[in-house]
């Protein structure tokens, strides 16, 4: 295997971006939205996924070591472009430009958000619907989390994109026109599921 | 003669170390002039358009019919061949530049080998020489025959590579062009009983097939409107099976 390793690598890069980092955003925005209900069901979807079994172990393997994984080779990934959107300024182009720069936004931004949440709890902070409150009370925070929630959003929609030609699902120009317009709607949805989130705790 | 005239902004280079300068230069205006002819223009009268006598800018041409990609240069922001770039549907100044992914070597004049050594890198022929007559090969139906042809057109210009974001110095992909014509010998009825050793090619080291990043220019800027993009997906989809067939298949793995 050591011949081929940068297939590998790339090949693993776009896989685990899906399957699991993927799934784990859906996860997460989807507990976040019961923000939305009010304090107490906040704090009890939240309190219910504080305590489920085996939380440290699916935290590494499928939240932790993936992204990890992920944002490291990403880095390299995105700094291998010399981007040319002057002289090719096609809409592809461009989602290959945003894709570059949004990863590396939401890495910025995740570092702070881990840092503020789950680091933060493990010194022994209690994680609940006050502590979201809290943080964006501060505009220039809730501002900073759209536009994490936002970059997160685009970069995975787009990358669900880029994973159906990767692995050779989409090989049609056909195929890839309709899954622009899915992957579309899938940015839209999310979107609209974190910022609702966020603002809910305002 | 008349009195108009065509202004030309040429980026040029003296050698492949020396360093880069931009020469202004106006020539008098004829009907139905191409990049080339201004380029010849210039041959015959090398003065710039300060008055000034300079040495004749070189730039490579063989067919003028753009059917051989020598005469690739960056015209206007846009690579592309100099023989079909008419001087009445360019902007003026015409800005031309080298096609700078490759290695400059004088002016107009870039060293496209890299093209031809991903060429060989994936073996883009059909083997057909034995110490015997092997006799003739399998048919292919018309519409397959038709299919591929629109492939086969690639001319090895290296316009793809310069539209490319991802084929540049800090890293190693191969570039579209030869990546589709993968997908060319592949489909050949003979060239396919070296399939798996292309695609393996492909896996194998840096720079490979999973180096694109689909930024979809290379599909954009083909002057041949060859299906770029979907050769590479198309070779995606291959490479995927091949991994598998390499890693759970049996050792029959070709």
């Amino acid at each position: 295997m050591a011949q081929n390793r940068e297939y590998f690598l790339r090949k693993m890069h776009s896989l685990l971006g899906v399957i699991p980092v993927g799934l784990f955003i859906i996860v997460h925005f989807g507990v976040n939205y019961f923000s939305t209900r009010g304090e107490a069901e906040y704090n009890q979807a939240v309190n219910f996924m504080e305590n489920l079994p085996f939380r440290y172990t699916m935290e590494i393997f499928i939240i932790f070591l993936p992204i990890l994984f992920h944002a490291i080779y990403g880095i390299y990934i995105a700094f291998q472009a010399r981007h040319n959107t002057n002289n090719f300024s096609y809409f592809r182009n461009w989602m290959f430009r945003f894709q570059r720069i949004s990863g590396i936004i939401v890495l910025i931004f995740m570092a702070w958000h881990v840092w503020e949440t789950r680091i933060a709890a493990a010194m022994g902070q209690e994680v609940n619907f006050d502590m979201m409150a809290n943080i964006v009370e501060n505009p220039v925070a809730l501002i900073a989390y759209i536009i994490g929630i936002v970059s997160t959003t685009f970069h995975f929609a787009n990358g669900l994109w880029s994973f159906g030609i990767t692995w050779g699902i989409t090989v049609s120009p056909r195929s890839q026109q309709i899954s622009t317009y899915v992957t579309l709607g899938v940015f839209l949805a999310l979107t609209y599921v974190g910022v609702a989130s966020i603002l809910a705790f305002v | 003669m008349s009195e108009k005239t065509i202004r030309l902004i040429i980026t040029r280079q003296k050698d492949q170390d020396g360093k880069s300068y931009k020469e202004e230069f106006e020539l008098p205006y004829r009907e139905n002039m191409n990049v080339i002819s201004a380029l010849m223009e210039i041959r015959r009268n090398p003065y710039n358009a300060q008055g000034e006598e300079t040495t004749a800018v070189s730039w490579e041409a063989s067919c003028l019919e753009e059917v051989c990609g020598a005469c690739s240069m960056v015209i206007n922001g846009k690579p592309r061949q100099s023989c079909t770039a008419l001087v009445d549907q360019l902007e003026q100044p015409i800005r031309l530049e080298p096609m700078r992914t490759f290695p400059v070597v004088r002016d107009l004049v870039v060293d496209r080998s890299r093209m031809f050594d991903s060429l060989k890198r994936v073996k883009a022929w059909v083997p057909i020489d034995g110490t015997y007559d092997l006799g003739p090969g399998p048919r292919m139906p018309e519409a397959k025959r038709q299919w591929a042809y629109e492939l086969s057109k690639c001319m090895t210009c290296g316009v793809c590579l310069e539209a490319c974001p991802n084929v540049n110095d800090k890293s190693e992909f191969i570039g579209p062009a030869a990546l589709s014509q993968v997908r060319l010998f592949n489909a050949h009825p003979t060239g396919a009983m070296h399939k798996a050793e292309r695609l393996n090619t492909l896996m194998d080291g840096d720079g490979g097939l999973s180096n694109c990043g689909n930024s979809q220019n290379c599909v954009q800027a083909c002057p041949k409107g060859i299906p770029l993009t979907t050769s590479i997906a198309a070779l995606n989809r291959d490479t995927t099976l091949q991994s598998f067939k390499n890693f759970f298949g049996s050792d029959n793995n070709f």
